[in-house]
């Protein structure tokens, strides 16, 4: 296939008399298949520290998939298989000898759906991520009101901690859901679609969190929402696939560059609404 | 210029006129009924019941066509329908509740929960002596096959549901296969097994051993289902936040489906708690108290029941009446614990 090569975006945007970033996570020549069918080919793609990273594209192309290649949930799916490498501050996540859940520690993930576990309070439902990873941590009324905090939804449930987590509305779950993610402190947050569920107001409140969290965390964030990639991401990787052709990069730069003077036409047509 | 506010309506409800017809078609179905079996040589009360009811239908269908239209009378009939075929089931079961009941409460005396049969000669009348004896065994065999099939079934259910092994499906396949078992097999088996080969004699423990066995297959498939119930997204949310697959398991997956797991051991002990076959080799039947169940006969309420009822003496009979309604309030006060066990536990 005849694709165009990816760009280095690591460069593009860091500062141009900085020395080069070593990227915290990149994806080199990954490939993903569910049995015999071919999902993802080829995909390279790194992601600069404390950046957001968007990845747009029409739907089944691979954008899901890869996003859980990424953080080793891929391999829980029977018949799933991949290749090529995931770097970790420089460490393949597939290496011998890595657990899938310390990598998993590492990389966090926030779901198209909200699930907060209705067993289990507000307050339980932030600290989870450490009794689930087994890490002793003082301090716990800190780390929820931190956490929370950086969710944004501090200030909506403060008087309520021990109210179940299911009781709050679809907006406030999500958030939830990001602040349990948070408790880990992972280095990498991965989110599949996380306002796809939700109302505009939520969706507004959910994205200000992603930009205030992007400057502590890298993230990884897939949606179908291309306003959504342009207000809150530093770079965008346009993927493109179907049933038929594995999906890839077909262009991949700062988000601001990839919106207003796309490269490829393909790309073009996508961000016009033409297709996808 | 004011209008009138619209009337309401309830669409599908029952209005008063509706009330009249139908009572109004039930009792000329009964009376039209009666003549004809009156003035033809029609007889039978089961063959009257089903005129009446076919009239009745007829009738009903005629009004509501004529007052309400096609599609209400259709729904009315299939309502009527629908709701006698839930009365017959409910009745088959009034039935034998009331005809226990019935022969039952005649039997039942203060003595007969804590008295035994020690000491009761035949001539005795059935106030004397009781299932005391019969009681403490039901309760500690069925609670023993209890403790000993709901850890195995739900480890079962977890193996089949969360880690779905390789042999999973034969696994399936055995635990379908033993929901089949005759009763009387299993309790054979135990009877060879262990009071005969490992020389262990009639106890309680056997009796549950043997009540286990029929036990495990209920409790494991109905677990299986209600850990099937449990979204798969909050299974990938605990392994996404860097947990091993087994605390995802223990902290989340069965927390949720508790209440259900719950259920699950209701199910396994609805299904041994009236079984007398496997007890009749396994506990064999006392009519002494005996509290121990890993030694000697033990009796049981079902067991009671059946070894009194085959008595000719009326006496006899009475008390194994009385031993099956109090068998019945036991399960019934079992499964309302259970109920809320789970509620309350939700409710947390």
């Amino acid at each position: 296939m005849d694709l165009p090569v990816t760009l280095d975006h690591g460069d593009l945007v860091d500062p141009p008399d900085a020395a080069p970033v070593v990227p915290t996570l990149e994806a080199r020549r990954v490939g993903a298949w569910f049995g015999d069918h071919q999902i993802l080919e080829d995909i390279d793609l790194a992601m600069a520290p404390n950046t957001v990273t968007a990845i747009i594209g029409p739907s089944g192309c691979g954008k899901s998939t890869f996003l859980r290649v990424l953080n080793r949930m891929h391999e829980l799916v029977p018949g799933a298989s991949l290749a090529g490498e995931v770097l970790l501050d420089g460490t393949d996540v597939y290496g011998r000898g890595i657990r899938p859940s310390s990598t998993r520690l590492h990389i966090g993930m926030v779901f198209q759906k909200p699930n907060p576990f209705p067993t289990m309070s507000i307050r339980e439902n932030v600290l989870s991520g450490l009794k689930l990873a087994g890490i002793r941590r003082p301090d716990h009324d800190g780390l929820v009101e931190q956490c929370l905090t950086r969710a944004g939804l501090w200030n909506e449930v403060k008087d309520r901690l021990g109210r179940p987590g299911g009781a709050l509305s679809g907006g406030q779950q999500q958030r939830l859901c990001i602040a349990r993610s948070l408790a880990v402190e992972p280095r990498v947050l991965l989110m599949d679609e996380p306002c796809s569920a939700l109302d505009p107001s939520s969706t507004r409140r959910i994205e200000e969190t992603i930009r205030e969290l992007g400057t502590e965390v890298t993230i990884v964030i897939v949606t179908h929402n291309m306003h959504q990639a342009a207000r809150i991401s530093d770079v965008t990787a346009f993927f493109l696939g179907d049933q038929d052709r594995p999906g890839t990069i077909v262009e991949c730069g700062p988000t601001t560059e990839l919106f207003s003077t796309p490269n490829d036409p393909r790309t073009e047509d996508y961000i016009q609404g033409r297709f996808g | 210029m004011t209008t009138a506010a619209p009337v309401r309506r309830r669409p599908g409800g029952m209005t008063h006129e509706d009330v009249i017809a139908g009572v109004g078609a039930a009792g000329l179905a009964v009376v039209v009924t009666a003549v004809a079996f009156l003035l033809t040589p029609l007889a039978g009360s089961f063959g009257f019941v089903l005129t009446a009811y076919v009239l009745f239908l007829a009738l009903l269908t005629i009004d509501s066509r004529r007052r309400l239209g096609g599609v209400i009378a259709t729904d009315r009939v299939a309502s009527v329908l629908v709701g006698t075929c839930g009365a017959v089931a409910l009745a088959a079961l009034g039935l034998i509740l009331w005809y226990v009941i019935d022969r039952g409460v005649p039997g039942l005396h203060r003595g007969f929960f804590t008295k035994t049969l020690d000491s009761v000669g035949p001539l005795d009348p059935a106030t004397d002596g009781g299932a005391g004896h019969a009681i403490v065994g039901t309760l500690e065999q069925v609670g023993l096959a209890a403790l000993i099939s709901t850890p195995l079934g739900i480890l079962t259910a977890v193996y089949l549901s969360e880690l779905r092994g390789r042999i999973a499906p034969i696994i399936r396949f055995f635990v379908d296969s033993m929901s089949g078992i005759p009763s009387i097999v299993a309790g054979l088996f135990i009877y060879t097994l262990w009071v005969v080969q490992l020389h262990k004699g009639f106890s309680g423990l056997a009796a549950a051993m043997a009540l286990a066995v029929l036990m495990l297959p209920t409790v494991a498939r109905a677990a299986e289902e209600m850990l099937a119930l449990v979204p798969g997204g909050l299974r990938e949310s605990a392994l996404a936040l860097g947990s091993p697959h087994w605390r995802s398991v223990t902290r989340i997956v069965l927390p949720t489906a508790r209440s259900g797991l719950a259920t699950a051991a209701i199910l396994g002990v609805a299904r041994v708690a009236g079984e007398t076959a496997p007890l009749l080799m396994t506990a064999f039947g006392n009519d002494s108290l005996n509290a121990d169940p890993t030694k000697g006969a033990q009796s049981s309420l079902s067991l009671f029941a059946y070894q009194r009822i085959r008595n000719a003496l009326p006496s006899e009979i009475e008390r194994g009446w009385a031993a099956a309604l109090v068998l019945i309030l036991v399960v019934l006060a079992l499964f309302t614990l259970a109920r809320l066990v789970a509620a309350t536990r939700k409710a947390r």
